[in-house]
């Protein structure tokens, strides 16, 4: 029970990162219709920014953090006005391409300007842990689970009450008719960019925490938020969430009880997990949990 | 009606390629007009909504409204300018609430953005009161209500209709253009859809421009009408002046049929 509580509490936190990887993608698909294949350079460039503000510059923490989160913000505003904005109405191919030119690009600045070696995340906390009942919870676990939580319930209260809100869920409904309406659709765009460059970085900066570290090969691990997406439904930005969550919280469960019980598995299975959840998912339910289903007219 | 024309089109043409969609379209509607456009299929009628709604952009010609170019307007600047459209398919956002709905249909006239809002300033909330009002009043207008916290993609298809009419209330326009918007309906929804626009018309004087395929709904509706046939006026009038039109029934039933008074 002890081992579960504790593997519990580390895949909440596994989860609240994958939410937040997961919720930029879903993000950017509702405003392009596209998946972002930049999200994992926004992510590393936002936590390497950080690292490297605190490491060399001597920045405080929460100080490097909102700047490199802005930074990161910045980058994704910058993509959106200078290169996305042209291709507006091109083919969603187009579009995807551009992403994945952002990210080589992307992952080549950052490679030559930083080196490809990992570095701390310039996190205060370290290795430190509270211990409460027999149970471990390390400070970065814990704060990864407070900082996804403000910047979620933030977000969910922007998309819910605020009036661009309202704007950017209408015109990933429907661009046509909230163009009729007087939804400037081009701002709708770069908000979403800069949004999913802020929780990239968010996300970015937890992930490098003790026992992991920031480098530029991170950046493929927001892939491994795609079965959140997946799973949540691709257009669904609670499903990204919910998604996230049961993402982590089952990777973390398989990683602490497979190699004991089902070890025929072979190593390493808890990478796959989520996939083989993700794949029980589609079979029952094609769009994922909370996916729309496209209309179709008969 | 008064003497300067609410909405100007001069010399309209709008081409695809080697297709002449629209060739020297001209008409003027008046302060408070109700005027429909007709044709039969392919007329071009679509293809003058589309451009009055500046989803297309006319290929020569001018359109002018209140002495605005609307050439010159971007197409979510329409709203600001006081012009609101319904679509012939509904135009609405299927996950949302009715009232959410309505409420994205004041977003132009929205001044409070995330930071005043999010301070919860008071300006930021009288301007959220206000807007509500507005939209709930809308909704009492078209008779729903009782549906604003409804999603809307639920409701059938002749309600959905009432909550786009309602969104285009919100947006407090003078002119406000209607694409098809009994296409689909059966008699009982067309009758109350026809009702809708005719109060709407009376009571808040707006000007309104009527695509429309039903010639019932048109003749019971609109003030002049204007007959398109391949993308050319073929006619302009009264409903009765285009009823006994020669060309309009020509282009109606065919060459060979003998018009009967």
């Amino acid at each position: 029970m002890k081992n579960f509580a504790q593997l519990l509490f580390a895949g909440v936190a596994l989860g609240a990162i994958y939410a937040l990887i997961a919720l930029g993608f879903t993000v950017i698909y509702r405003a392009s219709r596209v998946i972002n294949f930049a999200q994992g350079e926004l992510l590393v460039f936002g936590a390497l920014l950080v690292s490297v503000l605190v490491s060399t510059a001597k920045f405080p923490f929460w100080l490097a953090f909102v700047i490199g989160a802005l930074a990161a913000g910045l980058v994704g505003l910058l993509f959106q006005l200078g290169v996305l904005r042209f291709a507006l109405g091109r083919p969603d191919f187009t579009i995807v391409m551009l992403t994945l030119g952002l990210a080589s690009v992307l992952n080549a600045v950052l490679d030559t300007t930083y080196g490809d070696y990992p570095r701390a995340n310039g996190d205060p906390w370290g290795s430190s842990a509270v211990h409460s009942a027999g149970l471990a919870f390390s400070w970065v676990k814990i704060w990864t689970i407070i900082a996804a939580l403000v910047v979620l319930v933030g977000f969910f209260v922007f998309n819910r009450y605020s009036r661009y809100g309202l704007a950017m869920r209408s015109a990933a409904i429907d661009p046509e008719a909230a163009l009729a309406v007087g939804i400037p659709l081009r701002r709708v765009y770069a908000t979403a960019w800069v949004l999913a460059g802020i929780v990239a970085c968010v996300g970015g900066v937890f992930l490098g925490g003790y026992p992991s570290s920031v480098q530029p090969a991170v950046g493929n691990i927001a892939f491994l938020a795609f079965p959140a997406i997946i799973l949540g439904g691709i257009d669904s930005t609670t499903g990204a969430v919910v998604g996230g969550f049961v993402i982590g919280v089952v990777e973390e469960l398989t990683a602490g009880y497979q190699p004991q019980y089902a070890s025929w598995l072979g190593h390493n299975f808890y990478l796959v997990a989520p996939y083989v959840l993700m794949i029980l998912v589609l079979l029952v339910r094609p769009y994922g949990l909370f996916g729309s289903r496209p209309a179709e007219r008969l | 009606m008064s003497d300067e024309p609410a909405l100007r089109v001069v010399d309209l043409g709008l081409r695809f390629g080697a297709l002449a969609a629209l060739s020297d379209v001209s008409f003027e509607v008046g302060e408070g007009e109700l005027f429909a456009v007709i044709g039969p299929n392919g007329a071009g009628k679509t293809s003058l909504f589309n451009v009055l709604s500046r989803v297309y952009d006319a290929t020569s010609g001018r359109i002018t409204y209140r002495g605005r170019d609307m050439a010159a307007l971007r197409p979510h600047h329409l709203a600001g300018a006081g012009i609101a459209r319904t679509f012939q398919n509904l135009g609405l956002f299927k996950a949302m609430t009715v009232l959410e709905n309505v409420l994205v249909g004041r977003e132009h006239l929205m001044g409070a953005g995330t930071v005043r809002a999010g301070l919860f300033l008071r300006s930021a909330r009288r301007e959220e009161y206000s807007n509500r009002a507005a939209a709930m009043q809308a909704l009492e207008f078209v008779g729903l209500l009782d549906s604003a916290r409804l999603p809307v993609g639920m409701l059938p298809y002749g309600v959905q209709k009432r909550v786009e009419f309602a969104r285009a209330l919100a947006m407090e326009p003078s002119l406000l253009l209607l694409d098809e918007p009994v296409a689909g309906m059966s008699r009982g929804e067309r009758a109350e859809i026809t009702d809708l626009v005719r109060s709407i018309h009376r009571e808040r004087k707006m000007t309104m421009v009527l695509v429309e395929h039903d010639m019932g709904v048109v003749m019971s509706l609109a003030q002049r009408v204007l007959a398109l046939d391949f993308g050319r006026t073929i006619a302009l009038g009264t409903p009765d002046e285009i009823q006994r039109n020669e060309a309009v029934i020509r282009a109606y039933l065919g060459e060979g049929h003998e018009v009967r008074a």
